[in-house]
């Protein structure tokens, strides 16, 4: 089969089929000094020449000397946030004279396409499949607002200095199921994405769009260009052997390291509201002031608040270091015997907007040289 | 259904509300009058039996809930507060003096005699306390209502749970996860603005950082504030001056405990 390109001109045109379709398309945007997600009407909203600069603790834009649509890396909003809602009504109950009243609130069915997936994301979203839709603690409105989901994912082709996919293999090719699946290739001489569709529906659309046939060296440029995405994770300092985490991790519930972060620590959540897979959330139960009428929303939470951990008798994990060590043993540990994978997918996410840097790959290392005698 | 038989007011009068003042600005009674949608509906509810910012008519104790605004700053209030507590079924402090000492309890950190002798032509008529302390350290509180000012919803949150007798939704985490429920970009991290977000406790929805300035942490700590991590990144990373940072901690909420002593080893030149 040959292999089509879209020239970066007609990216409209693609942005328009999908909309036409019926899709609420969001995508990459800028807004208030990152790139962030948001609705998508035309390709002038898309942060084109536009990159980022990510440290533990710092994110700043900065301008690419190109016109490039999607070379920046991940930024502060994951697409969880249209799936998983950061609040949602669950119900709401009335009570008239003993007759007791429950709704259940069930939003309407909505249509979803995210523009920009990056690998890394793909895996955050099958992540919280698992989580939400194939085990035992199904969320419905996860799994209506899923359902229908279209993607149209991006082979990653820039990193972040805080990126780790390579680390925990979720990237930075695209190997998950996507409906369509672009490349940007941008230089001195020429400006497209590859295209290629995943699925009947990527494919309905890749058809209306005004695709050419992709030459030898369109494609030479595609494949170099991720290739140098992971070549540059690869000789990054957050590059590390992940094969042995879950033991490592069992082995070191009481190692000194897990002091030494809480110092740090703000429990402040933030790495918690940033990663893409992170699902815990609380529900909340209010009265009105007769008495009459309650509600109950649903709403992120964070393995940081003592609430979370809140038992009979009081929070199970009160204090900052037991809550780190819950989260991060979690996520690269006892996820493996919940769900049958990592909980982390290396975008780094929890090391840009750690007010104070805390860095996941960073520990892992800590926790490791702490044991060597 | 069976109706639930906890409830205050099901067998008797309504249940009676006062709101007391001590050193205090007022503007978190006026929250109270500011819940202009629900004032009527919590006047249904509640015999507003002593509340003289709104009405000069007051009805003697007992009273089922106590509202406290305001530090104690004078031997006077020291007595009255102890007055207020045996009147009370219930006794709810709100707003950062009646928490933490207020904006007044910065005469803690220095000599309130000078004060007194620097502003008034006869200090000798002044009966001050040397401290402003909160209502906690007087009387037992049975919730205490962080903010300066207080939200009104959060009050309405809290009095309908007094009422109801069920668990308060005043949470008690920070002020980023506020952040992150609105969808904001971080102030901190992404333009290297000094927040107190991550210490701060919960309320205000995160007002500041989304109108893009910092948290200045008119809430107070929430629980397991960290304020050393946070002020030695705000000193190393992101160049804050000492001075700036222990006015921050100092600013509303200067005698809770995470604030007061962090900004206490930074005056004291113990910086990290």
């Amino acid at each position: 089969m040959e292999s089509l390109k879209l020239r970066a001109e007609h990216l409209e045109v693609l942005i328009h089929a999908i909309r036409a379709d019926g899709y609420q398309l969001y995508g990459p945007l800028l807004d208030n000094g990152a790139i962030t997600y948001g609705e998508i009407g035309t390709a002038s909203d898309l942060p084109q020449g536009w990159t980022d600069e990510q440290e533990g603790g710092q994110y700043r834009l900065k301008r690419r000397a190109d016109k490039a649509y999607f070379g920046y890396a991940v930024g502060p909003h994951s697409w969880k946030q249209y799936l998983q809602l950061p609040r949602r009504p669950v119900w709401k109950a009335s009570n008239s004279g003993g007759d007791l009243q429950i709704l259940e609130i069930e939003e309407a069915p909505v249509k979803l396409a995210f523009l920009g997936v990056r690998s890394c994301e793909l895996h955050g979203i099958a992540i919280q499949d698992r989580v939400f839709s194939q085990g035992n603690y199904s969320n419905e409105s996860y799994t209506r607002r899923r359902a229908e989901l279209f993607t149209i994912a991006l082979e990653c082709t820039t990193a972040a200095d805080t990126c780790f996919c390579m680390s925990m293999n979720t990237g930075p090719y695209v190997r998950l199921p996507s409906d369509l699946i672009l490349t940007e290739v941008v230089n001195s001489d020429t400006h497209f994405l590859l295209i290629r569709s995943g699925s009947p529906e990527g494919e309905a659309i890749l058809k209306q769009l005004p695709t050419e046939i992709a030459t030898k060296t369109d494609l030479k440029q595609a494949i170099e260009a991720v290739d140098q995405t992971a070549q540059k994770m690869r000789s990054g300092p957050r590059n590390f052997d992940s094969s042995d985490l879950k033991e490592l991790l069992y082995r070191n519930y009481d190692s000194p390291i897990w002091d030494k972060v809480a110092e740090r620590c703000l429990s402040c959540a933030n790495c918690t509201m940033a990663c893409p897979t992170c699902f815990c959330s609380t529900v909340e139960d209010s009265t009105d002031l007769t008495g009459t009428k309650a509600e109950r929303w649903e709403r992120w939470d964070s393995c940081f608040t003592a609430d979370l951990s809140h038992l009979s008798g009081g929070p199970v994990r009160a204090d900052t270091r037991t809550q780190y060590r819950q989260w991060m043993t979690h996520k690269l540990a006892t996820w493996y015997d919940q769900f049958d994978s990592s909980g982390c997918v290396g975008c780094g996410r929890c090391i840009t907007w750690c007010p104070v840097g805390i860095d996941i790959t960073e520990e892992v290392q800590n926790i490791r040289a702490q044991e060597k005698p | 259904m069976v109706s639930d038989q906890r409830s205050l007011a099901s067998d008797r009068a309504l249940p009676k509300l006062a709101v007391w003042k001590f050193t205090s600005c007022d503007g978190c009674q006026l929250s109270l009058l500011d819940c202009e949608d629900e004032l009527l509906l919590l006047a249904g509810q509640l015999d507003i039996a002593y509340f003289l910012e709104a009405s000069s008519q007051v009805k003697e104790g007992p009273y089922d809930i106590s509202l406290v605004e305001g530090s104690i700053t004078t031997p006077a209030d020291a007595q009255r507060i102890l007055d207020v507590r045996r009147q009370s079924q219930v006794l709810i402090s709100i707003g950062a003096c009646a928490t933490a000492g207020g904006i007044q309890a910065l005469r803690n950190f220095a000599d309130i005699q000078a004060f007194t002798r620097a502003v008034y032509a006869h200090p000798e008529y002044i009966a001050t306390l040397k401290e402003s302390t909160p209502i906690s350290a007087h009387v037992t509180v049975d919730f205490e209502l962080q903010g300066c000012p207080i939200n009104k919803h959060q009050l309405i949150e809290v009095i309908s749970a007094f009422l109801h007798q069920r668990p308060p939704q005043v949470a008690n985490h920070s002020v980023c996860i506020e952040c992150k429920l609105r969808g904001n970009v971080c102030v901190w991290v992404a333009h290297g603005t000094p927040c107190m977000g991550p210490v701060t406790h919960a309320g205000c929805g995160a007002i500041c950082p989304s109108y893009n300035r910092g948290c200045y942490a008119c809430y107070g700590p929430k629980e397991n504030s960290n304020t050393g991590s946070l002020c030695h990144w705000w000193a190393e990373n992101l160049h804050v001056e000492n001075t700036l940072i222990i006015e921050n901690l100092r600013n509303f909420n200067p005698l809770a405990p995470a604030f007061k002593q962090e900004s206490e080893g930074r005056a004291d030149g113990d910086s990290d």
